[in-house]
């Protein structure tokens, strides 16, 4: 039984971990988008559609970890053979 | 863990049939589709009135998107990206609908998208460029070019798979978020996220025509 605890233990950390690094690139390039903005406001338009792109490539990372904490919680690969070693 | 009823999923078993969510929805979606098409074609005029007054400024400005970042060469494809842009704005806004499952939150159909437009770009580019097209894999200097093809192949692998789970992560993580609001609290709370959906709704379509743009028009250039 251990074996699930420890997986939605990982699932946890790592969805942590993940948004973490995540949530600080975002906000930085959020930051310097706001600040050109803030500099020259004709260019807006532009710095948005750049700023959309850049905040998507950098959010994957966050998606990725999510995946990957569903497929251990939802889809593990190693559940069959852990019940049948436990059932033993 | 999505929506405890979806009504599709109800009448493919009292039908007794096994197809899939996605693809029922995905067909009501592409009905849908065609049906409000088929309605603003039937009576096109110069003054525009009621359907075409609102469709005529989304299809304009999916339109100069394409001519902004594509350039002149970029209005072939609008057929490709304006299809696929209003196929997942309105599978993502389906969502906010109870009893409704968004095909885009399923991997299939987000790959069978990413791998459409992954075909496209490299069809497009042999078009282009004919042979020369592999020069696009070869860096700028010649002798590089082993260092950096097989970058190149591992890049152009990665665009389809983060182009699938992009979309389908932020619709199924959402799916999954309103739920559990869903279980702990069901009344009001749950508002601000289905709010929060019909951002994220916007944003990731944008964000995969956008991306689709920016990959054929990578093609369409030359090669420095």
């Amino acid at each position: 039984m251990e074996f699930f605890a420890w997986c939605v233990v990982a699932a946890g950390i790592g969805m942590g971990l993940g948004s973490f690094g995540t949530g600080i690139g975002q906000g930085l390039a959020i930051q310097k988008a706001v600040e050109g903005v803030a500099r020259n406001p004709g260019a807006s338009g532009k710095i948005m559609t750049i700023m959309l792109i850049g905040l998507a490539m950098i959010e994957s990372l966050a998606i990725y970890v999510f995946v990957v904490a569903m497929i251990i919680l939802f889809a593990n690969p190693f559940t069959e053979t852990v019940v049948q070693m436990l059932s033993k | 863990m999505t929506h405890p009823f979806i009504f599709f999923e109800w009448l493919e078993h009292q039908l007794h049939l096994h197809i899939g969510n996605h693809v029922t929805y995905t067909w009501l979606v592409m009905a849908l589709l065609i049906m409000v098409a088929l309605l603003v074609k039937r009576n096109i005029k110069t003054v525009p009135t009621g359907l075409q007054n609102f469709l005529e400024p989304v299809v304009d400005s999916i339109e100069n998107m394409i001519e902004e970042t594509m350039g002149h060469k970029g209005k072939a494809y609008f057929p490709l990206i304006a299809t696929i842009a209003f196929f997942i704005l309105v599978s993502n806004l389906i969502a906010l609908i109870p009893g409704f499952f968004p095909p885009t939150a399923n991997l299939n159909t987000n790959a069978a998208m990413a791998l459409t437009v992954f075909a496209m770009t490299h069809i497009v580019g042999l078009k282009e460029h004919g042979i020369g097209y592999f020069k696009h894999f070869c860096g700028p200097v010649i002798w590089l070019a082993p260092l950096i093809v097989p970058i190149e192949i591992v890049g152009h692998l990665a665009r389809p798979l983060s182009l699938t789970l992009r979309l389908f992560g932020n619709m199924y993580g959402h799916e999954i978020v309103l739920m559990i609001f869903f279980g702990l609290v069901p009344f009001i709370v749950p508002l601000p996220m289905m709010l929060m959906g019909v951002l994220v709704a916007f944003i990731q379509t944008f964000v995969f025509m956008l991306l689709a743009m920016i990959y054929i028009a990578g093609s369409l250039e030359e090669a420095h």
